[in-house]
């Protein structure tokens, strides 16, 4: 087990294209961090470069005390878990397990009780003389997984590995995940672009954008308060409503905004915040039309057109209010409910 | 297809029928004419039942041949084609394995000029370029021997092409996973790579022992030692002969036929289990 340290990590690649530019990242030893971030963002290139199978064309990485820049794959003392797993088809479960450590010269009985301890831990004994091709989704899941935890590794990286998973499994598969990982208390990280896993799964969250780092923090914190427009858009579902500050000056007749920045030019109000009977507290009221009213079961998505704005806008509210579609209706925002961004820079302007 | 029309069936199993006929056919005439006695098959009419000779024919091309045409005893002629075309395969699979694997998986300079190199050899035949490799194999001084039967033919690009296409389909993460799991080059190469390309071999063998037992013309051209005669030349020597013995010839065809149907039946077994078993 270890600590893994980036510092002032690059990478380009011909061409000039640069896929991560300069990212600092200290994760603590036993940690769970989760890279998360749109396509595109670096955030596979980030991980691979940790593991080894990218160069690094700037900045130092080190696992433990070890700076391990040069160092193969197999010398970093790390276990990776693919997206596509990756098993070996033609090995049984258990030569996939045990391939790796056999390849480092462990003795045949210490294999046998690692493989044996493995697939207990990961339910997957009785498969251990089957092939791959004969194992569903999931299971083929846990023998990726297994083939990771047999090593004892310094650290596991994992590299979208829900993402060929249904929707049901899926979310088995996460809490699995995170149960595996408090109990053998392995350093992790974790790159997912599903924001939902991101937020579940991890001690600490990074959002990555365009090969940099937008925030780091608890899951909480960053919903709580995002630091950038960008990351506000990315976590959370539906997506935060970026209004524009000018727009609901013109509806605030109680000074709920007030207290906002100086630099303050757009407001970010979460779909959960968007209330639709008036609260005790000053509130700025909007006048909506409904468009489209999605009913999720225990919850509802209201689509709504603001009356002098042309931002699409969305409410979630619990339950099934009574309104339909084509009616219109008012939207009740408090001041706790905003959060002050400024355009130019992205950022967010309050402390 | 669960229409039921007779008539379209029995169209059906009739050009079948004669498609099969007309394939089996020669083979039965062989069969029949090396069973006959020497002048049966000069008189004009060609017997189409087998005759009592067959044991006879086959025992004497066997042991002794038509020296005076030419064609030491079968079973010499046999086995020198067996060991060319056994080297011929085995070395093309084990060169065309090993330049496929430099060209997917390592990085070097003139990487894609190296492949295209090979690729072009493709549009050369052997009979192309058989007059300058002649002039080499005898400056090595292997004219008369296994080696200069086998090695000019060992270079090949379509065996190199095909397993570079097929180590292309294999995913890349299956050599990620195989770094991480502290396998270098050679290792992923043994354990990974040889196991996938299992049923490659196997369809490559067969045709790359047939490629070799065919050979004519270059075993024509570098021996004139009959130790080293192959069975197709032995054959074609004695028909160029005065007054060709047929009944012979048909003996040795039959048995120059077997062995690449023995290869086919025995792969064949290796094949259906690299399908089925096999799976990216």
């Amino acid at each position: 087990m270890a600590s893994i340290t980036l510092e002032g990590l690059k990478k380009t690649y011909a061409g000039n294209v640069a896929a991560v530019k300069g990212v600092d990242l200290h994760i603590q030893d036993g940690e769970f961090v989760v890279l998360v971030g749109p396509s595109g963002c670096g955030k596979s290139t980030l991980l691979r470069m940790v593991a080894g199978l990218e160069t690094i064309t700037e900045g130092t990485l080190k696992i433990g005390e070890r700076v391990v820049n040069q160092l193969e794959p197999a010398e970093r003392d790390i276990a990776m878990v693919f997206q596509n797993y990756a098993l070996y088809p033609h090995m049984t479960v258990y030569n996939n397990l045990a391939y790796g450590l056999k390849n480092r010269g462990f003795k045949k009985d210490d294999i046998d009780q690692r493989v044996r301890t493995a697939a207990k831990m990961l339910e997957i004994e009785d498969f251990l003389e089957r092939k791959p091709r004969k194992l569903s989704g999931g299971q083929r899941q846990r023998v990726a997984m297994g083939r990771a935890l047999v090593r004892e590794p310094a650290a596991f990286l994992f590299d979208e590995p829900l993402s060929n998973l249904d929707a049901k499994l899926r979310v088995q598969m996460r809490v699995e995940i995170k149960q595996l990982q408090r109990r053998l208390k392995t350093t992790s990280l974790y790159v997912t672009h599903d924001q939902l896993e991101a937020m579940t799964l991890g001690d600490r969250l990074v959002v990555l954008n365009a090969g940099q780092i937008e925030q780091v923090g608890t899951p909480m914190e960053i919903y709580a308060r995002p630091a950038t427009m960008f990351v506000a858009e990315f976590i959370g579902s539906p997506a935060m409503n970026m209004l524009p500050l000018d727009y609901l000056a013109q509806q605030d007749t109680q000074g709920v905004l007030s207290q906002l920045p100086k630099e303050t030019d757009t407001v970010g109000i979460r779909p959960d915040d968007m209330q639709l009977t008036p609260p005790a507290a000053p509130y700025v009221m909007l006048d909506a039309t409904l468009m489209l009213f999605e009913a999720a079961g225990a919850e509802s998505h209201l689509y709504l057109n603001l009356a002098g704005s042309d931002q699409p806008t969305v409410v979630r509210t619990a339950g099934q209010p009574p309104v339909s579609e084509g009616e219109t209706l008012q939207v009740y925002v408090t001041s706790d409910a905003l959060h002050p961004f400024n355009r130019t820079t992205g950022k967010r302007t309050a402390h | 297809m669960v229409e039921n029309r007779p008539w379209a069936n029995f169209f059906a199993h009739l050009t079948l029928m004669v498609g099969v006929a007309v394939v089996v056919f020669p083979v039965y005439v062989a069969l029949v004419a090396s069973t006959q006695a020497p002048g049966d098959l000069l008189r004009g009419t060609l017997p189409m039942l087998p005759g009592a000779h067959g044991i006879e024919n086959f025992t004497r091309m066997w042991q002794s041949g038509v020296s005076n045409a030419g064609a030491p005893p079968a079973g010499k002629m046999l086995w020198n084609s067996f060991i060319m075309a056994m080297a011929i395969t085995v070395g093309k699979l084990s060169i065309s394995l090993l330049s496929a694997f430099a060209i997917v998986y390592f990085r070097f300079r003139f990487r894609m000029f190296f492949f295209w190199l090979i690729f072009l050899t493709l549009m050369l035949p052997v009979e192309v370029r058989i007059i300058p490799t002649f002039q080499v194999v005898a400056d090595l001084n292997m004219l008369n021997s296994f080696a200069g039967l086998s090695i000019p033919l060992i270079a090949s690009a379509t065996a190199t092409f095909l397993f570079r296409q097929f180590f292309m389909t294999i995913p890349e993460e299956m050599l990620e996973a195989a770094r991480v799991d502290g396998a270098g080059p050679l290792k992923f190469f043994k354990d990974i790579l040889m196991p996938l390309s299992i049923t490659n071999i196997a369809a490559l063998f067969v045709i790359m022992f047939i490629y070799g037992w065919n050979q004519y013309l270059w075993p024509l051209l570098i021996t004139t030692d009959p130790d080293y005669y192959t069975i197709v030349m032995g054959i074609q020597r004695m028909t160029s002969e005065e007054n060709p013995q047929w009944h012979l010839i048909m003996a040795a065809v039959v048995m120059a036929a077997l062995p690449p149907v023995l290869v086919i039946l025995f792969m064949q077994r290796l094949f259906v289990k690299g399908l089925t078993e096999t799976e990216k």
